[in-house]
């Protein structure tokens, strides 16, 4: 017998009780699906992630205050009072002292509400720099953004994000217009560009003000010189990590602190920022994908399970075609060969239920789900390997049994 | 020519008869082999001594207690006894679906108790065809598709299989009948489809276990008068029965009680037959 007419003989006997496999091969498609879709939600959030920390800029390092640990993550100062000042901001955009960085941008933000006329309107405000502009790499889509000498005469200019301009002046012209925030009246100089339809819509909802305004009129607080970020452009790519030593020996130096280890700010890149959400969610996929594959399990033992009843079932069948001449190996490969149609059939379909989920699924739950290639091939290669591994006792037992007490069987 | 000592050895009216239908087919050369294997006077069966021990638990029986037999090419022979006399043991063992646990067997020449199990499939595929009571067909396949699993299992080419299975289908009478399956078929009908299966690789020897056993009187008379007419044409057959009714159909008569054989005669109808030098042993 070929392996064609084996495998056309497996097809049949599949047919033939077609409820019950369709109830076997079920297991193993939902594991299928599972699994597709747990990679493809892991990769989404990654690719989300990591949309989010490009769009921050390009060679982007960020200081922030708070030491960092050795294993990643970062512990305190986040909410406490900020160690890093305006002095640092200064000093990293020196010329001298850091070459390699091309431009900084302190940041002092907190969250205001914006009042035009009757509409309020709560966003985050955000006092930096002129330069700000550049080493985010954001643009303008009407008028013009804050000035050195906004910066000097703490003047009460603000350009506002795309969303922000919208809620308070809708479709109109928001430059020239006047906005509100704890009694103080700003001038509106320009408006941002929107960040795009991809990244999250809060880089849009936020309203920039000079850096000294936001100290000295907005915010305020014990410290008037700290800021609650700095963010830092590499003069190039290739600049980056020299960048990266020179903003941390030189803020150790500010900060009269000797080891590194002591460091009471981090200097992170994209990079380091992306690797420690990609962890978050590499492990959370892990987790899912872990839960699938136990489905899978569950499926395959589902597969042993139908296949044992079977061979009990066809014991006559079995002698019959023994006492005909049907070697061990023949019978072996039959059932083989029907437990391995069981286990693609599933995989097959899973794929299929699976992309189709992906294709779905996010735009009712507003998740990106990013079908893998990969992962639909291998679990498709998985879900075979299934019906052969699960396929392999009942189908021994099959070939082992003794033609005179199959064929006597009733 | 190959065949000739075949037909000596049959002797009887319908060699020719089977000389023309069996070798005008261009059947593959295995197929024409095996039908020539046996020469002439060499017995396609001889058990010598044959024992055979059933042990379950701490209690022995012995089924066969030192059986001789002797089965020419082209006899007829009808295996009797009562149930519990040992013939269904006797019947495994012949067909090779069992082996004994003593003495020789030698099937068509060949040494059985020597072969393995994947040895065994493959005589019991090319010098055996099986009937059974329960005539045992698939019921998901039609009866061509039946007819073709022993030749599936054997190296018959692919080609060759339809074409064979129709024409043993034609021999038993139901090329009518060869797409449906055997739930569309009378009781009688699946056992022709059997008997076609059983004769479609040209076996050395036709075993049929209680043929008979399932049938009413009209397909009995059927089945039988279909074991004749493929006797005539100078097949072996061997029928294990414990009808009388049915055992004189044949030409000798092996009656067996308590795992030996008791009487071995040669029938009323053989003698009738004109056949008898040749047949008894």
């Amino acid at each position: 017998m070929t392996w064609l007419e084996t495998f056309r003989t497996g097809l049949r006997a599949v047919r033939a009780h077609a409820l019950r496999s369709t109830l076997t091969v079920l297991g193993i498609l939902i594991g299928i699906a599972a699994v597709i879709l747990t990679v493809g939600l892991g990769l989404g959030s990654q690719q989300l992630v990591g949309e989010r920390i490009a769009s921050l800029g390009s060679n982007l390092l960020i200081v922030s205050p708070g030491s960092s640990t050795s294993t990643g993550g970062v512990r305190g100062g986040f909410g406490s009072s900020s160690t890093l000042t305006v002095a640092d901001a200064i000093a990293l955009a020196s010329r001298t002292n850091a070459p390699d960085i091309g431009g900084v941008a302190p940041e002092k933000s907190s969250s205001q509400s914006l009042v035009s006329g009757s509409t309020n309107w709560t966003a985050g405000v955000v006092g930096t720099t002129p330069s700000w502009l550049s080493v985010r790499s954001r643009t303008l889509s009407a008028g013009t953004f804050i000035t050195d000498a906004d910066q000097n005469s703490m003047a009460t200019t603000i350009v506002l994000g795309s969303a922000v301009a919208t809620q308070l002046f809708g479709t109109g012209d928001a430059v020239g217009q006047s906005v509100t925030i704890n009694s103080i009246p700003f001038t509106v100089a320009g408006v941002l560009t929107s960040a795009g339809s991809n990244t999250t819509s809060n880089l849009d909802d936020t309203a920039i003000v000079p850096l000294s305004t936001a100290a000295n009129k907005l915010i305020g607080g014990n410290d008037r010189n700290s800021v609650s970020t700095i963010y830092l452009q590499a003069a190039s790519a290739d600049q980056l990590s020299a960048a990266y030593q020179e903003a941390q020996s030189l803020l150790l130096n500010l900060h009269n602190i000797k080891t590194e280890t002591a460091a009471d700010f981090t200097v992170s890149s994209q990079e380091s920022l992306l690797s420690t959400a990609t962890s978050v969610s590499q492990t959370l996929t892990v987790l899912l994908t872990g839960i699938a594959a136990l489905s899978l399990l569950v499926g395959g033992i589902g597969v042993m399970n139908i296949m044992l009843v079977s061979v009990t079932e066809r014991t006559r069948e079995i002698g019959l075609r023994k006492a005909l001449g049907a070697p061990p190996a023949a019978i072996r490969r039959q059932f083989l060969v029907e437990a391995t149609v069981l286990g693609f059939s599933g995989g097959l379909m899973g794929a299929v239920l699976g992309i189709v989920g992906a294709k779905v699924l996010p735009s009712l739950l507003s998740t990106t789900i990013v079908v893998s290639p990969t992962a639909v091939v291998g679990s498709v290669v998985i879900a075979v390997a299934i019906g052969v591994i699960f396929g392999v006792y009942p189908a021994s037992r099959a070939a082992r049994l003794a033609p005179i007490d199959a064929l006597r069987s009733e | 020519m190959a065949h000739l000592p075949v037909a000596a050895a049959s002797d009887s009216p319908g060699a020719a008869e089977m000389t023309a239908t069996i070798w005008t087919e261009p059947e593959g050369p295995e197929a024409a082999t095996e039908f020539t294997d046996p020469t002439a006077g060499s017995p396609v069966i001889e058990l010598a001594d044959v024992r055979k021990m059933y042990r379950s638990g701490a209690v022995e029986f012995e089924a066969l207690r030192g059986v001789s037999l002797r089965i020419e090419q082209g006899e007829y022979v009808a295996i009797m006894g009562p149930s519990g006399s040992g013939k269904s043991t006797l019947m495994h063992i012949l067909g090779c679906l069992d082996v004994s646990t003593d003495g020789s067997y030698a099937l068509g020449g060949d040494d059985v108790r020597e072969l393995d199990e994947v040895e065994l499939a493959d005589v019991r595929n090319r010098q055996i065809g099986f009937v059974f009571q329960q005539f045992n067909l698939l019921p998901s396949l039609s009866a061509w598709r039946n007819v073709e699993l022993p030749m599936t299992y054997g190296r018959v080419p692919r080609e060759q299989r339809k074409r064979r299975a129709l024409a043993a289908l034609e021999r038993v009478g139901l090329t009518d009948k060869v797409n449906n399956k055997p739930g569309e078929l009378s009781g009688g009908q699946q056992q022709r489809v059997a008997v076609a299966r059983a004769l479609v690789t040209e076996p050395a020897m036709i075993l049929a276990d209680e043929p008979t056993g399932n049938l009413d009187s009209t397909a009995t008379e059927d089945v039988l008068g279909l074991f004749t007419e493929l006797h005539r044409q100078g097949r072996t057959i061997v029928l294990i029965t414990h009808e009388i009714d049915v055992a004189e159909k044949a030409h000798r008569i092996v009656r067996i009680r308590d795992g030996v054989i008791v009487s071995d005669t040669v029938t009323e109808r053989a003698r009738r037959h004109e056949a008898g030098p040749t047949v008894i042993a």
